[in-house]
């Protein structure tokens, strides 16, 4: 099995290393040739985006326009705060350089001479390993102006990070631009999109961390062995982060189209006391998720997933075995979301405080069958009409997960209205006679 | 009480400067630095950094209130974070919740009375497949118990 972005040789971030294997031979290969050439190996190579939308690699960077005075920007998102992911980090830590080789010929492409690497504030440790790595590069000359001699072009590009500070919006790539430009985290209405009107107004490409890691070895070993691996329409590989009820959470990096049975009971060595799983979430806490019993067949790229209802996302799987309370993971998730809205969109804003509140309100045992039809009906009104994708990705796992486990929330609120005849016997009692008295 | 950046986290401010073409776009790095000498931003922290940079104190000011990172008010010397979002709930991470909170004393957001330790509840931190577990300052801790999150708070005192 061909792993790509995580290949598992020892000491793969010592650039020594990553040389003898072969570092750095993409980016020699990349600079020989135009940029427009390189578009066209990562479009052909059918490299889609990490980060969640899934979109076309070489297509997004075909966007940048060709003849500007503006300088022009790579940001690389590796804000990794959607519940479920945890892969980014593992690059930063296992292999730093191809990260960067990933990031000098995506600059080379679209032409941008500086890149921003968003890390969320919270990875101190990351930010750190990434940072001696990037210091390491510019003194050897893989980045900076040093490049020219080492490459013996005249291109060059930098390669700064910048530290979110907490905040889940920063995530969304015109949040993120904001940000770095030391603003708050507010989304921008689109258009103008990035390419157009990015950074400080100037054309910019956006891609995940994971998106930017396979550019190398794409350009090394061609666009046809990339495309002939895992997914037809979805090639390459995943890192996939699994995480909640199994044996062996981790991340692991397979083809794209793995079976998502075989990824949960072979990889990560299936769920803890043989227990039955009663829903999964496939790509972080955003995508819909799926029912327990309908994941026989499913497999792990876009294309399986949209029919099955779902979405590759960051290709988070998140699992749940059958005693999972799906009222409490949901009010987690609606709290997440409610919490983490910027704020600027009512229905985003408003909407996820409301959802929070109904379900607080099913499980104080207050719901009744209404109330989720309400939620549903509040969710709809959220998506497609926000500004960014957050109100879609808070309005999804409430209506998905209501719709596909009604049976379940039917019982929430149906053992609710039961409950007012023991309570009211149990008041009764109290006030009549004290409670010891009755035990004895 | 004014407040002045030392020499060198000017020194630092002024790298993290050139690394943007505006002054505007290193506030985020200078408060950090701010907040790691004075702990917490205050008022007089947001007008030196306005100063250092030349902007407005309302881009501080707006800053400072939007990310969770910012403290506003002082902290614990040990910031206790917890996660408890999805994939560390499953795992047990209201359990550790419950226990740091019992053996702190203190809730979300507040600060022991010896100036020790201060909690939040914190949003997934990146560390799912690693859960439960909770960051002190900058470092993680993951696949925690109850008894290990004890001891690690225990070394701490
Ligand atoms: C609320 C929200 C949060 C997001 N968080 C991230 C993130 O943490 N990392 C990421 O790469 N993309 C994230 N995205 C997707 C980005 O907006 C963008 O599509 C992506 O970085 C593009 O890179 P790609 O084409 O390589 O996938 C988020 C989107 C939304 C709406
Ligand atoms: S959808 Fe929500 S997070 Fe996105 S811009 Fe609107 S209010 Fe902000
Ligand atoms: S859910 Fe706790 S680290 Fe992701």
């Amino acid at each position: 099995m061909e792993r790509i972005v995580l290949p598992g040789i020892p000491n793969l971030n010592q650039l020594e290393v990553y040389l003898s294997n072969g570092g750095f031979e993409a980016a020699k290969k990349a600079f020989s040739q135009t940029p427009d050439d390189v578009i066209d190996q990562v479009k052909k190579s059918g490299l889609r985006g990490r980060g969640g939308a899934a979109f076309l690699t070489g297509l997004k960077w075909s966007f940048m326009p060709k003849t500007t005075n503006l300088p022009k920007y790579l940001c690389i998102n590796g804000d990794e705060s959607e519940p479920g992911s945890f892969k980014d980090r593992q690059v930063f830590e296992d292999n730093p350089f191809q990260l960067i080789e990933g990031v000098i010929i995506t600059c080379y492409a679209i032409g941008a001479k500086v890149a921003y690497l968003y890390i969320r504030g919270e990875y101190h440790k990351w930010i750190k390993l990434m940072q001696n790595a990037i210091d390491t590069a510019y003194e050897l000359g893989y980045l900076g102006e040093k490049m020219k001699s080492k490459f013996g072009t005249d291109f060059s590009s930098d390669l700064y990070i910048h530290k979110g500070a907490g905040a889940y919006i920063c995530g969304e790539e015109s949040s993120l631009m904001n940000s770095i430009e030391g603003h708050r985290g507010y989304p921008r209405v689109k258009p103008p999109f990035p390419a157009q009107k990015g950074l400080w107004g100037c054309p910019t490409t956006i891609n995940n961390v994971e998106t930017i890691a396979n550019v190398a070895p794409i350009i090394s070993k061609g666009w046809e062995w990339f495309s002939k691996m895992g997914a037809a329409k979805h090639p390459g590989t995943l890192l996939y982060g699994i995480s909640g009820h199994v044996n062996k959470p981790g991340v692991y990096e397979y083809p794209t189209g793995m079976l998502l049975t075989e990824l949960i009971y072979d990889v990560a060595g299936g769920v803890p006391g043989n227990k039955k799983i009663k829903c999964v979430i496939p790509g972080g806490s955003s995508m819909p998720p799926l029912r327990g019993d309908k994941l026989e067949g499913v497999r792990m790229d876009a294309e399986s997933l949209k029919e099955v209802g779902s979405a590759v996302g960051t290709a988070g799987i998140m699992v749940m075995d059958e005693d999972t309370n799906l009222l409490k993971v949901l009010i987690r998730i609606a709290h997440f979301y409610h919490h983490e809205s910027c704020g600027q969109c009512t229905p985003c804003r408003e909407g996820t405080g409301w959802m929070e509140k109904t379900l607080h309100r099913i499980l104080e045992g207050h719901g009744t069958s209404k109330d989720l039809d309400l939620l549903i009906s509040v969710a709809n009104n959220i998506e497609g009409n926000t500004i960014c994708a957050l109100g879609d990705a808070a309005a999804w796992p409430v209506k998905f997960m209501i719709e596909r486990f009604r049976d379940e929330f039917e019982n929430y609120v149906k053992k609710d209205v039961t409950i007012p005849v023991p309570n009211k016997v149990h008041s009764m009692r109290q006030t009549a006679v004290p409670l010891a008295d009755i035990q004895k | 009480m004014t407040f002045k950046l030392t020499e060198e986290n000017l020194a630092r401010i002024e790298k993290a400067r050139k690394k943007y073409p505006t002054a505007l776009a290193a506030v985020m790095d200078t408060v950090y630095i701010a907040q790691e000498q004075n702990g917490y931003i205050s008022t007089e922290v947001m007008e030196e950094i306005a100063n250092v940079l030349g902007i407005d104190k309302v881009n501080v000011l707006s800053v400072v209130t939007f990310y969770t990172m910012y403290h506003t008010k002082p902290m614990g010397k040990y910031h206790v974070q917890v996660c408890t979002n999805v994939s560390c709930m499953l795992r047990g991470s209201y359990e550790i919740w419950d226990r740091v909170k019992e053996k702190l004393d203190i809730d979300n957001m507040q600060v022991s009375a010896d100036g020790k330790f201060s909690l939040e509840e914190v949003e997934c931190m990146g560390a799912c497949g690693y859960a439960p577990m909770i960051a002190i300052n900058e470092d993680y801790y993951e696949n925690l118990t109850k008894e290990k999150v004890e001891e690690i708070l225990e070394s701490l005192k």
